[in-house]
């Protein structure tokens, strides 16, 4: 693909008088209008970045009354119908409005100051994506008030739950889930142009740093697939309003179908909410170790040969709908398979940090707690992938346990550890140290509290999404629910981590961390509203 | 060259990327719709979603192959919403493979006006029913019953003899959904005879 793009100029030939130097002299909306119609790069990545933290404690809150209800058996504190909305919400708002504009966020923030570009190569389309999202997510909350309650059929909105079986309100959750995909896919097809046309002079592909790597094969993805999911709930849109019959046996359909179709999209889905942490872990490893990424390339191989297999795994979720005995096989081995790239990764974290100069800076205390806790994950999944042990975990909370290990104390955890990174250049002061500390230990302990004990609930068979359970599960139960309500509590702290560290502390220089190198590193902290409008000059380092 | 044509080569290498990615989004999409009959298709050709044929089948003359017995069973599910009931004569029967087979439903409507139905079949494990050939089923059409009517409708299958060894049972399920398009469609309903819809 570098091959077609345009010859790239070099370095002595752009002049100061380029790009945007023009633009100082532009009128700027203040207040509220100067963030609605903003263009600017950073601006939106903070604007990303603030919505995820918002959804992410309104998610949060639904899991909280989830594990309320669950503190002890017996139905105490709301109705089963009540229950299923939260379970529903809280999955669809973490992954949608949580985990993904998240790592939006972060792509907007670093991947120009990573490449050396002035902004993203469509900054208007960039304003577009990102209000879509909040339209979207107003529209999803606000389905709880509608009569008949909101979505309550599970995050994976299974049909005929979701058809024939569903609230009224579903069909304003379609919509809001459209918006939403529309606003992934144009921020993907942002990405993707500004990487591919907008690197700094002389860096070649196999120059970028991971975080950017990382990126641009998940944008790939969610172009993808998310016009998939766009499909699965147009059909569900006509089922449950025109009278078609896509998911309906009754007439000629079939449930199975909604199944394999959400799947072909959700698998790439969860590789979507994972990629771009394993890229931020692969440019905060080699900070604090003070060495180069151990194998830079098996790196970006991996990462790919990950995408490609995402796309051949999607009936592992379905074991128990009847496959044949063949199919079973197949998607049992190509699971498996995708242990062995995510091993080379795992791989080359420990080795980079092998015999490294390592410190402990909050960024890289996430980072390593991220690769110890992911792994936990990926060997419960590669439990999971075994078919004739899945139809025992299946829909257990051994299931629940698998997926929240990858997505906290993985995928949050990255972002966690990539917000520590990168405040000091974000706001021009180290985040609190103390406080941060306090914030890494407690989120731990709670993480590990909550999700551990389900490994074994699930076991024992205990099923997901149901508001009552027998007494045998009563202590596990218990200790997730402590550990929940100590998770949540404790990411308060972050949120007065972010308020002290943009009110003050300790001034950050350029290069904030010792063994920082990639070119965000260069401008000044805090990064001016205008960078590298001017490319500046790359000098491509060996990996 | 200077920084203003490489802008204009930024400019349009962003041009290319971005029509690119939309030729590939609208792919997808039209692929997500393709997937559809697809699958049907797929499904058609390995018998994997355990639907059977919608039309009549004729016989396979074949030598019964009495050295085997497969156990069929028959269930029936009623559905949300619909005041009808389905009853088979024999829940459970034993057969050699090649033989034909005469099982009767029994459809009646308890409710107080006219309603149309159909039965969707489905068949477990989904491996059988390519093997699994009917002569005539109640399935094939809507059935539309006046209140409080009954009617009597047989099925008229084959098991062929070329159904996998490892296969043991064979679960015929019916599951009554309530038709709510228009009568076009529906099929005349008389006295259904033998083979009459082969």
């Amino acid at each position: 693909m570098a091959s077609q793009l345009p010859p790239k100029p070099t370095p002595q030939h752009s002049t100061a008088t380029a790009g945007g130097m023009a633009e100082s002299g532009h009128y700027r909306p203040r207040g509220l209008m100067r963030w609605l119609l903003t263009t600017n790069h950073k601006e939106i990545g903070t604007l990303y970045l603030l919505f995820s933290l918002t959804m992410f404690f309104i998610g949060g809150i639904f899991a909280l009354v989830v594990r309320a209800e669950l503190f002890q058996p017996g139905l105490q504190l709301v109705q089963p119908e009540f229950f299923n909305q939260m379970t529903t919400m809280h999955g669809l708002i973490m992954v949608f409005g949580a985990i993904m504009p998240a790592f939006v966020g972060l792509a907007n923030w670093m991947v120009p100051l990573q490449i050396g570009a002035p902004d993203m190569a469509l900054p208007r389309l960039n304003n577009f994506s990102f209000w879509l999202l909040p339209v979207a997510f107003l529209l999803l909350l606000s389905t709880l008030l509608m009569p008949g309650g909101g979505p309550n059929f599970g995050w994976t909105f299974y049909a005929p739950l979701s058809t024939t079986y569903a609230p009224p309100s579903t069909s304003f959750f379609i919509l809001s889930l459209h918006l939403a995909g529309i606003s992934s896919i144009l921020g993907a097809i942002n990405i993707i142009a500004t990487i591919l046309n907008l690197r700094a002079p002389g860096m070649r592909m196999m120059d970028m740093p991971l975080f950017v790597w990382t990126w641009l094969i998940t944008a790939f993805l969610l172009i993808a697939v998310m016009p998939v999911l766009a499909g699965v709930i147009t059909m569900m849109l006509m089922d449950i309003n025109f009278g078609t019959s896509f998911f309906n046996a009754a007439g000629g359909g079939d449930p199975v179908l909604f199944q394999h179709l959400f799947w072909f999209f959700g698998h790439p889905e969860v590789y979507i909410m994972i990629l771009p942490a394993f890229g931020i872990v692969s440019a905060i490893i080699p900070t604090f170790s003070r060495k180069r990424l151990f194998g830079y390339a098996s790196m970006v191989y991996a990462t790919a040969a990950i995408a490609i297999l995402s796309f051949m795994v999607w009936a592992h979720h379905m074991f128990i709908v009847g496959l044949p005995l063949v199919a079973e096989l197949f998607f049992m081995y190509t699971t498996m398979l995708i242990a062995v790239p995510t091993g080379v990764k795992v791989f080359n974290w420990v080795a980079t940090m092998f015999r490294g100069s390592i410190s402990f800076e909050p960024p890289m205390l996430f980072a390593l707690a991220f690769v110890v806790q992911f792994t936990v994950g990926g060997f419960s999944g590669l439990m999971l992938a075994i078919a004739p042990a899945d139809f025992q975990y299946h829909d257990t909370y051994f299931v629940v346990a698998h997926f929240h290990y990858v997505l906290v104390p993985g995928a949050l955890f990255a972002i966690l550890a990539g917000a520590y990174y990168w405040l000091p250049k974000w706001t021009g002061h180290y985040p609190p140290l103390r406080l941060s500390q306090w914030h890494f230990w407690l989120s731990v302990i709670g993480v590990n509290l909550t999700f551990f004990p389900m490994h074994f609930s699930g076991l024992a068979g205990m099923p997901r999404r149901i508001p009552d359970y027998a007494l045998q599960f009563a202590d596990f139960n218990l200790a997730s629910s402590l550990g929940g309500f100590l998770f949540g509590a404790s990411q308060l702290l972050f949120v007065l981590v972010i308020i002290k560290c943009v009110r003050g502390g300790e001034k950050a220089p350029a290069k904030a961390w010792e063994g920082a190198e990639d070119l965000e590193w260069s401008v000044p902290s805090p990064a001016p509203l205008h960078t590298f409008e001017t490319p500046p000059t790359f000098h491509p380092r060996e990996h | 060259m200077s920084s203003r044509d490489d802008q204009a080569a930024g400019r349009e290498g962003v041009r290319r990327t971005v029509t690119r990615t939309l030729v590939v989004l609208a792919g997808m999409f039209a692929f997500a719709f393709a997937l559809v009959p697809l699958y049907d298709v797929f499904c058609d050709l390995t018998g994997l979603n355990g639907k059977t044929s919608a039309r009549a089948q004729p016989l396979v003359e074949q030598e019964v192959d009495a050295s085997r017995t497969v156990t069929v069973q028959f269930i029936t599910r009623g559905s949300q919403g619909l005041p009808w009931h389905l009853e088979v004569d024999t829940r459970q029967i034993r057969l050699h493979p090649g033989q034909r087979e005469e099982v009767f439903f029994t459809f009646r409507n308890n409710g107080d006006e006219t309603t149309r139905a159909r039965a969707v079949p489905s068949v477990s494990p989904s491996a059988a029913s390519l093997h699994l050939r009917k002569l005539s089923c109640f399935c094939f059409q809507e059935q539309q019953l006046t209140a409080g009517e009954r009617l009597k409708a047989p099925l008229v299958f084959q098991l062929t003899r070329d159904l996998p060894p490892e296969i043991k049972t064979v679960t015929l399920v019916y599951t009554l959904y309530p038709v709510t398009s228009t009568p076009a469609e529906v099929a005349l309903r008389g006295p259904i005879t033998e083979g009459d819809s082969a």
